[in-house]
């Protein structure tokens, strides 16, 4: 017995002590969470915007924000579920969305063992790695496990049908739109933001048709409840939650931009010209900056960049 | 007896101190408008081009000469609501009730309904916060309110974007609202001051007044499922004019004599003094799209 009674005592012992060594690290601080629908939350403030299924299986993440704020993601992600991260989906392959890649990977686990699986387009692993013998932008732990190339990927977790759409040459050429069918809600990665006018990377294959075609798909996944409020729901990258009719002005103002800038491109006007006309001018209160990541000058060089030399094509539907 | 006397005194001491809640004015029953007052605006319509009393910035007014109606065809926009700042502005009655805790009376939320586009508005009376900046926007908005004397005071944030005027006037989702409800009898002034930093240059101030109905009558329904009004037009066309190529552009102002700076409207043009400058304005000529 004395043994027994021994025993007990280190691991008293043992176990105090580790509760003093986790009291002596200052816990990360949770980020705020929005319950969007269903299943889905939407974490705030970790760079790009987080969406977490939850259920019995696990949990299921889209994007992971700056790799700076994982461990404030993860506190955040423990406040919704105790379950596993099983599975992660990148919308594309910028560092506000992926940077957490890694660590929260390594803090899943897939139902066999291992890091948690990151879903994603084949080209978001094309920009996150490099040719054999070359140094990649991100680490190798860091990249797309399961990459898909034909149009969209669909798996069922947690009770549900989760939709993955491939928007090719978007707000870059690998962007994902992902529809989780029975919460009803749509995450939109950067092809749609409340903050900003889109950013169109056309270094890494994104453009304005392509863009507009990402608006319409989502605008086609999105139906209202009454009077065209709420139903489905929609996360962008940045940005507030929104429905349908939100996303549709948003939509409205990219294609009516566009309309401007192709007239001009029409009408042979130089970028400064197009730029001196002020195109954007009914919007630049809402979405315009001097500064920052995506200005408005940005905005107008890439319509007007992509209009010149087209890389997009409208979908035919 | 001593006992009852003090027994009597404290509840009605009790009753006093709960005397002003109970004191306050009822807004509760069925309302209908009073189109007296802005007319033309709110019953057949305010005509293109017409922007006259509004402080408008020049990207709303960008927005506004490019809107095509047509655009009310895409299926998106069928069934599109008159926001909170608009609503109580056009064709309406409403219905105003209060919800109150079982236990103690207190005045948790009074509620509208509002029988254009059947819309359920809800005036938080309880003190809870407004909703963070990352939540959902309603075409109502989130409203609380207080009583300030008799006057019912309600600030409104998180509303969706729509009009200011419908005309192609946008209003945008960064408006607040703060409205005053005034009851003289059986009329109910009300009064509305929105801010919109990116389509007013300045607080826009409406009224409009309604009447206390005894019965209650009219539709309170307003069923909408889009259709495919345009069958051949491409989903993702959105109609709008051009920069200066609007058909319509000078319309107004021709018909109605009213000169064209004056019409384009802008903060300047809502304060008395402008009548002296309207004055020394050249009337408008006649549009080069109407020959």
């Amino acid at each position: 017995m004395k043994v027994v009674r021994d025993a007990v005592v280190v691991l008293a012992i043992a176990s105090a002590l580790g509760l003093a060594a986790r009291a002596q690290t200052p816990a990360a601080a949770p980020l705020d969470t929005f319950h969007v629908g269903g299943n889905v939350h939407m974490i705030v403030g970790a760079g790009g915007n987080i969406a977490v299924q939850v259920g019995e299986e696990g949990v299921l993440v889209v994007d992971t924000g700056l790799a700076a704020n994982v461990d404030r993601v993860l506190a955040t992600i423990g406040t919704l579920s105790r379950q596993p991260i099983r599975w992660i989906i990148n919308t594309h392959f910028h560092p506000d969305h992926t940077g957490g890649n890694e660590a929260l990977a390594k803090a899943g686990s897939k139902t066999n063992g291992g890091p948690a699986e990151i879903i994603a387009h084949e080209r978001v692993l094309t920009r996150m790695s490099a040719p054999a013998g070359k140094q990649s932008p991100t680490p190798a732990a860091a990249w797309p496990t399961d990459t898909y190339v034909p149009e969209e990927k669909d798996i069922y977790f947690n009770g549900e049908a989760v939709m993955v759409y491939h928007e090719p040459m978007a707000h870059t050429d690998g962007d994902s739109i992902v529809f989780f069918r029975k919460s009803d809600v749509v995450v939109a990665g950067d092809t749609f933001v409340t903050t900003t006018y889109p950013f169109i990377d056309r270094a890494n294959g994104g453009s304005v048709q392509g863009e507009l075609n990402a608006l319409n798909r989502i605008l086609d996944l999105t139906v209202p409840a009454h009077e065209q409020e709420g139903g489905t729901f929609v996360i962008p990258g940045h940005g507030r939650v929104c429905d349908e009719a939100d996303v549709l002005e948003y939509r409205d103002m990219v294609t009516i931009v566009r309309d401007r800038i192709q007239d001009m491109v029409k009408r042979g006007l130089t970028l400064d010209q197009v730029k001196a006309a002020k195109p954007t001018l009914d919007y630049d209160r809402h979405y315009g900056s001097d500064t920052g990541f995506v200005t408005t000058a940005g905005f107008i060089e890439a319509v007007y960049d992509d209009l010149k030399n087209p890389q997009g094509k409208p979908r035919v539907r | 007896m001593k006992g009852t006397a003090c027994g009597t005194a404290v509840l009605a001491a009790a009753l006093a101190l709960a005397a002003p809640a109970s004191a306050q004015v009822s807004l509760v029953g069925e309302w209908s408008p009073r189109y007296h007052e802005d007319q033309p605006d709110r019953i057949p319509g305010p005509e293109l081009g017409d922007y006259t009393g509004l402080p408008l910035t020049d990207g709303a007014r960008l927005a506004a000469d490019s809107w095509d109606a047509s655009r009310l065809t895409l299926r998106e926009h069928q069934c599109k609501v008159h926001n909170g700042p608009y609503i109580l502005h056009g064709p309406i009655q409403f219905r105003l009730s209060e919800e109150r805790d079982l236990r103690t009376q207190q005045l948790i939320a009074i509620h509208e309904y509002l029988n254009t586009y059947e819309q359920e508005r809800t005036i938080w009376m309880d003190g809870r916060a407004h909703p963070p900046e990352w939540a959902p926007h309603t075409w109502q908005g989130f409203s609380t309110g207080k009583w300030d004397g008799d006057i019912l005071t309600v600030y409104t944030t998180h509303i969706k974007q729509e009009w200011v005027r419908r005309n192609g006037v946008p209003n945008s989702e960064k408006s607040t609202t703060v409205e005053h409800f005034i009851r003289h009898g059986n009329i109910l002034s009300h009064l509305i001051v929105w801010t919109d930093p990116v389509y007013l240059s300045e607080p826009l101030i409406r009224s409009e007044e309604f009447v206390l109905q005894e019965r209650t009558s009219g539709n309170w329904l307003w069923p909408c499922e889009y259709v495919d009004e345009i069958i051949d037009r491409p989903h993702s066309a959105v109609p709008n004019y051009l920069p200066g190529q609007s058909p319509f552009a000078g319309d107004f102002a021709y018909r109605y004599g009213v000169p064209v700076d004056a019409a384009k409207g802008g903060a300047e043009t809502t304060y008395p003094e402008y009548q002296m400058k309207l004055r020394t304005l050249p009337r408008p000529t006649k549009p080069a799209a109407a020959n």
